[in-house]
């Protein structure tokens, strides 16, 4: 894999559209050629400001998806862009996540906030697989408002079991309320010691999503997680990402349970 | 091969040397040190043989030419980016035995870590070599010999060891046997290494998860201040952190840096929205620790650290390195027992 390119220096990279979730979370659909699969993940560049690993949300032919939310430096910059503009990147970085896991088979994707943008591309897969009934997805939000991707959540709710909920809401609100940890007992699974599971989130909703898994009877190895830490280069030379012998950027950021329970900050 | 010439033959060869390669090297700079009124050896470039400090361990890793404590990457202009240049005239570092397997670990992050080599850490990394200073006896905070980095005996294109106003040179480049065969007469050597340290460390062969827990970190919580010195002289210290800046009050143009980060100092682990991985000193002293004499070992096979002591000399609250090692030495076999 020795390319003769600079690693370091991004490309630069249209932006085709964007999407406007929320105030403070936009997906941006950027021209992109080349292999890409969910979970892996994009240093988004803004010169003269920095840079900021983003997980792909869509793969598309031409185009990646970046879902990104407004929280500083570089992201507050990001959102000054619009169509036909430009962004910088390079990546992709991270693992990723083998599909060939999920697609036979119970399957429990348990995602919260953000964390739905690097399993967006593998529920859209789960919902064209043959046995769609079997393949379970909880996902959570703060509040109705904060709810993203909208269009896939109606089309994923026609095709697999989707259970949608949010952590509060004001009055008159007739959707699901509540963590999504609430509503993992309530998945109808058959046969738990060979069912699969994913789990994206904050890291405590990681946690506790994956007690309430084990304490339904989940094997560890059946688990699967997404790590997010600091990181600096996505390459494996910054350090900041380091956990034990681990690297997120390198070795993850897609982590069995077996391995990721080890793995202490 | 080995020659040994007179004190007019080494300044002839440094200055011979001194043609072809830029030489880095330890120099002593009175007055610089820790405290006021210390001397302290650090590394500079160096024209003549006299002022290379054959003698003392530097305070500060050659490190410093691989790694700058600030480096940029590349400029910015309104839609370029353009690499900076690099220094490509050869340079020739003088180190000592614990350095050379130090340069090991640069080389297996920067080089192998990952499937990319580190593109700015090659382009000066091609051009070095080095030259091995011998030890004649122990320094006074080392461990070189419990880590195993008390000796080499390749990697260099020449050794010295001064020995009874001579110096001594074992010659592994064949290029420059003719200009030491010039300068001076063949002779038998072999660097000089230490088969024994004042200081000694016993390094447990697996540490178990119950030691993260453990109160022999919490003594780190009073008594560091997260300066991160001993991190940034450590020789086998690789971490970064991308730093953009812009010159210009329209900011339209800039440069991307990498800067030395400590896992020491607060900030290494702060990500969006104020959380942060470890937060007090003793979480950070055990991450650090277990990194040099654990976690690399299960990543690469080896250790990290070379015992070369620098990090007990550097630190202002007189922590020791290797007190803790064999602080965790002790806690992990006392669980041994109790289990
Ligand atoms: C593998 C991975 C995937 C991610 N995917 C997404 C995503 O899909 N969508 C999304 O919105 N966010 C994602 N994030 C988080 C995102 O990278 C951060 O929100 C972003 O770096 C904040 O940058 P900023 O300069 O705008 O914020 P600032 O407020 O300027 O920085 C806030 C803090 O973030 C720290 N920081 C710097 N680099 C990082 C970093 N790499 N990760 C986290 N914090 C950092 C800074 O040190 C600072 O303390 C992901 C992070 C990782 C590691
Ligand atoms: S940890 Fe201390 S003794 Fe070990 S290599 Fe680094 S500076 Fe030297
Ligand atoms: S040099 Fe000493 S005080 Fe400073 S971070 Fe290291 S251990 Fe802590
Ligand atoms: S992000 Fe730099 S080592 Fe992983």
């Amino acid at each position: 894999m020795s390319k003769l390119k600079n690693p370091y220096i991004p490309f630069s990279s249209r932006i085709l559209s964007i999407i406007r979730h929320t105030q403070k979370e936009y997906t941006f659909r950027m021209e992109y050629k080349g292999e890409v699969i969910p979970g892996q993940f994009f240093e988004v560049s803004v010169p003269k400001y920095g840079e900021a690993p983003i997980s792909v949300s869509g793969i598309g032919e031409g185009f990646v998806d970046l879902t990104i939310r407004k929280v500083g430096r570089v992201t507050d910059e990001v959102f000054e862009q619009y169509e036909g503009q430009s962004l910088f990147l390079r990546g992709p970085y991270g693992n990723g996540f083998d599909l060939s896991l999920y697609e036979t088979g119970e399957v429990i994707v348990v995602a919260g906030g953000t964390g739905v943008s690097p399993v967006r591309g593998v529920i859209s897969a789960l919902a064209e697989t043959t046995d769609a009934k079997d393949k379970h997805v909880i996902v959570g939000f703060k509040s109705p408002e904060d709810m993203l991707f909208r269009e896939d959540l109606k089309e994923w709710s026609d095709k697999l079991d989707l259970i949608l909920t949010v952590d509060g809401a004001p009055e008159g609100y007739d959707g699901k309320i509540g963590l999504v940890t609430r509503y993992i007992p309530e998945v109808p699974v058959r046969d738990v010691k060979n069912a699969r599971a994913i789990v994206v989130g904050p890291p405590p909703m990681m946690r506790f999503s994956v007690k309430g898994l084990l304490e339904k009877g989940f094997e560890e190895k059946n688990i699967w997680v997404s790590q997010e830490r600091k990181m600096c280069c996505g390459l494996g030379k910054c350090g900041h990402c380091r956990i034990g012998e681990k690297y997120v950027c390198l070795d993850g950021p897609v982590f069995n349970y077996v391995e990721s329970k080890e793995m202490i900050d | 091969m080995g020659f040994v010439l007179s004190e007019k033959g080494f300044e002839k060869l440094i200055r011979h040397l001194s043609d072809t390669y830029r030489l880095y090297a330890p120099v002593l700079k009175p007055g610089e040190g820790r405290f006021t009124d210390t001397d302290v050896v650090r590394y500079d470039f160096v024209k003549d043989s006299a002022e290379i400090e054959l003698s003392k361990k530097s305070d500060y890793s050659f490190k410093e030419i691989l790694t700058p404590l600030s480096e940029t990457l590349f400029y910015f202009t309104e839609q370029e980016m353009k690499e900076a240049d690099a220094d490509e005239q050869p340079v020739l570092v003088f180190l000592r035995n614990c350095d050379l397997h130090a340069l090991r670990r640069l080389d297996q992050i920067y080089l192998q870590n990952g499937t990319s080599q580190d593109w700015f850490y090659n382009r000066i990394r091609r051009n070095l070599s080095f030259a091995l200073i011998g030890c004649a006896e122990s320094c006074e905070d080392g461990f070189c010999v419990s880590m195993g980095a008390n000796k080499n005996v390749e990697g260099y294109l020449f050794s010295i060891d001064q020995e009874d106003g001579k110096f001594l040179f074992d010659v592994k480049d064949f290029s420059l046997l003719p200009v030491f065969a010039d300068l001076g007469n063949e002779a038998e050597v072999t660097p000089r290494f230490v088969t024994e340290n004042k200081v000694q460390v016993s390094i447990p062969e697996t540490v178990p998860n119950s030691i993260y827990q453990n109160p022999i970190w919490d003594e780190y919580n009073t008594r560091c201040i997260g300066c991160g010195r001993c991190n940034f002289v450590c020789p086998t210290c690789t971490c970064y952190t991308m730093q953009d800046v812009f010159y210009t009050e329209n900011g339209k143009v800039g440069e991307r840096r990498r800067v030395a980060a400590s896992c020491m100092v607060d900030g290494y682990t702060n990500v969006a929205g104020g959380g942060q991985y470890r937060k007090s000193s003793a979480e950070r002293m055990r991450f650090k620790v277990l990194h040099k004499v654990y976690d690399f070992r299960r990543r690469f096979g080896y250790d990290m650290c070379v015992g070369c002591g620098r990090c007990d000399m550097a630190c202002p609250e007189y922590i020791s390195f290797p007190v803790c090692i064999n602080k965790l030495n002790r806690a992990v076999k006392e669980g041994q027992i109790h289990e």
